[in-house]
């Protein structure tokens, strides 16, 4: 204690209370701040089923952005979000819908961004096409209809983007093989997560789900190129094709490889197979054995 | 306990109406904005729209929670247009009527914690935890720092008054749990504990009506007999001394304080008609003169 400074005793005794009475508030206010702070990071950890109103802001932003005011709640001309109460597993407060119990309808003017009086709900979205509230996925390949080779389809007949965020994609019943089946098939680029697609689902649990799009999606690494689509791009190949070394093909005496192209050549064996074409019907004996039929 | 009920000697003097006027008005307006609020989703009658958090009368007037938004402006995110008008709005409002007007005419927590006091005071409980009442401004920062720290509005993640006002509009869950915590814990642990040494959005109002216009004066102080009913109704009783008793020092009768929630109880309970609500640029340092 610097005895020059003091002036009495007593002003250094108050100062020690001071410090101590700061102390003890700025500890037991810290401590209840950092059980809060843990807390909101628990809050942050939106459950995959609780879907955010279109135009939310990712979940970061938006447990930072929205008041909790529950304007969107009332102006959902279809009763379809509610705020959270405190015994939910989503922020206490905040808006979300649960697709299984009631889908978004894809309002074309999407009234619950319009009351929203914060950028909580991203008031640039003025497209409902454009929104994703979430992804779906057909998660469940040993349930789904469809993958049991009926034709159920009523996901894909229920989207609102139907043919474009779900098509049915034949491919061959290997099980019987002799029938085809139709997979629900999702494309990311048009889906926008509105549920209707998991509310339908004829299934006890939904083989379709909407998940967040972090959840559902995977990511390239950023320097993969897709080799078809630069084609596209570039209009050729990205390769001079010449210039590939083209290891000799090894096979049978007189067997042919149809279709098989040569970079080195430029030669492409006449394809065979297709219905109607010069090559004829598909041959009993598989492909590069026995000559042309 | 004395036997005597706070505001007896009032009620004798004055009538009960009298004696009572400002609490009956301060709970008309506390009842009947919760009523406007529920006259929609319970009568499907809109006239309100929303929460405290922000509210859109009439599809007209919007009013934003400054408390709210301002911890939301800590986390980086300011309110689209409509809710900087109803931001500006509410601070105008509550800088010009008083900050903590909000705590005493319209929270909805204000009724609980009333009745834990009110009942407190019944049963004689007279045992209380002691905490500074500067609590709420240490818990007001750590909230707004918190806030930036988080990325999240903090306060909301278990403030009570907005659990139990969304709670009774947009279904109540296990908020009500959180309400009753509060009740005890004003009616057991802490007398007056969570408005008056707790809550931070009662901290951040208070700053906000820090220098309001309007306040509760004591013009008549020379009249004062000491029966102490404005000390005991006073839910921030450590307000009032330096106007009632500040003549000798030369300070004036105005409650400057930005902790006194402009409730007027005191001027009901005042059976010498000491109290009276005015403006603080009305503020001699002495009254003695005053007929």
């Amino acid at each position: 204690m610097a005895t020059t400074n003091s002036k009495s005793p007593k002003s250094g005794a108050a100062r020690r209370q001071f410090i101590f009475d700061a102390a003890k508030m700025a500890c037991g206010v810290g401590m209840l701040g950092l059980g809060l702070g843990l807390y909101a990071k628990q809050a942050k950890a939106l459950p995959p089923l609780a879907l955010r109103p279109p135009g939310a802001l990712p979940e970061n932003d938006f447990l930072g952005a929205c008041i909790r005011c529950g304007l969107c709640v009332r102006d959902c001309p279809y009763n379809i979000l509610e705020l959270a109460k405190p015994e939910t597993p989503v922020a206490t407060g905040t808006p979300y819908f649960t697709a299984r119990n009631i889908p978004c309808e894809m309002c074309e003017d999407i009234p619950c961004v319009k009351a929203c009086p914060t950028t909580a709900l991203d008031h640039q979205l003025t497209d409902i096409n454009k929104a994703k509230m979430g992804l779906a996925v057909l998660i469940d390949h040993e349930t789904c209809l469809n993958f049991l080779g009926l034709r159920c389809d009523v996901c894909y007949r229920v989207c609102p983007v139907i043919d474009k965020a779900i098509t049915l994609d034949m491919v061959p019943n290997q099980r019987t093989g002799r029938h085809a089946m139709f997979l629900p098939t999702v494309h990311s680029e048009h889906c926008t997560g509105c549920g209707k697609c998991e509310k339908s689902c004829v299934l006890e649990e939904a083989a379709i789900r909407v998940l967040p799009p972090k959840l559902a999606k995977g990511e390239l690494g950023h320097h993969y190129r897709v080799g078809w689509e630069e084609q596209k791009k570039a209009g050729h190949s990205l390769m001079d094709e010449s210039k590939m070394i083209d290891l000799p093909d090894r096979l049978p005496e007189g067997a042919t490889l149809p279709g098989h192209y040569d970079p080195a050549s430029g030669h492409t064996e006449p394809m065979r197979g297709m219905a109607g074409s010069e090559a004829g019907i598909i041959p009993s004996l598989p492909p590069g054995l026995g000559g042309k039929p | 306990m004395s036997g005597k009920r706070i505001g007896a000697e009032a009620v004798a003097t004055k009538g009960w109406l009298r004696a009572n006027k400002w609490l009956l008005l301060r709970r008309i307006s506390q009842f009947g904005i919760l009523a406007l609020f529920l006259l929609g989703p319970l009568a499907g009658i809109w006239i309100v729209k929303g929460n405290l958090n922000y509210s859109y009368t009439l599809d007209f007037l919007p009013l934003a929670d400054p408390y709210v938004a301002l911890q939301s402006a800590m986390t980086g995110h300011l309110p689209e247009k409509l809710g900087l008008i109803g931001l500006a709005i509410a601070l105008v409002f509550y800088f010009l009527v008083g900050g903590r007007v909000y705590c005493s005419w319209v929270c909805p927590v204000n009724l609980v914690t009333d009745a834990a006091g009110s009942l407190r005071d019944r049963l004689g409980i007279k045992g209380s935890v002691h905490l500074s009442r500067n609590t709420r401004y240490w818990i007001l920062g750590m909230t707004l720092v918190g806030s930036a720290g988080t990325g999240v509005v903090l306060w909301e993640l278990i403030n009570p008054v907005s659990m139990l006002h969304r709670g009774l509009i947009f279904g109540l869950g296990a908020a009500w749990t959180v309400v009753v915590a509060v009740f005890f814990f004003d009616l057991f642990v802490m007398s007056r504990g969570w408005c008056g040494h707790l809550c931070p959005v009662g901290a951040f109002y208070s700053l906000l009506g820090r220098w309001s216009p309007v306040r509760v004066a004591a013009p008549q102080r020379a009249a004062c007999n000491d029966c102490m009913d404005c000390f005991e109704v006073c839910p921030e009783p450590q307000v009032i001394r330096p106007a009632l008793k500040g003549e000798a020092k030369g300070v004036g009768p105005v409650i400057l304080s930005p902790n006194c929630t402009n409730c007027g109880r005191c001027i009901d309970v005042c059976s010498k008609e000491v109290f009276s609500f005015g403006l603080r640029f009305n503020n001699p340092a002495s009254t003695a003169k005053v007929e």
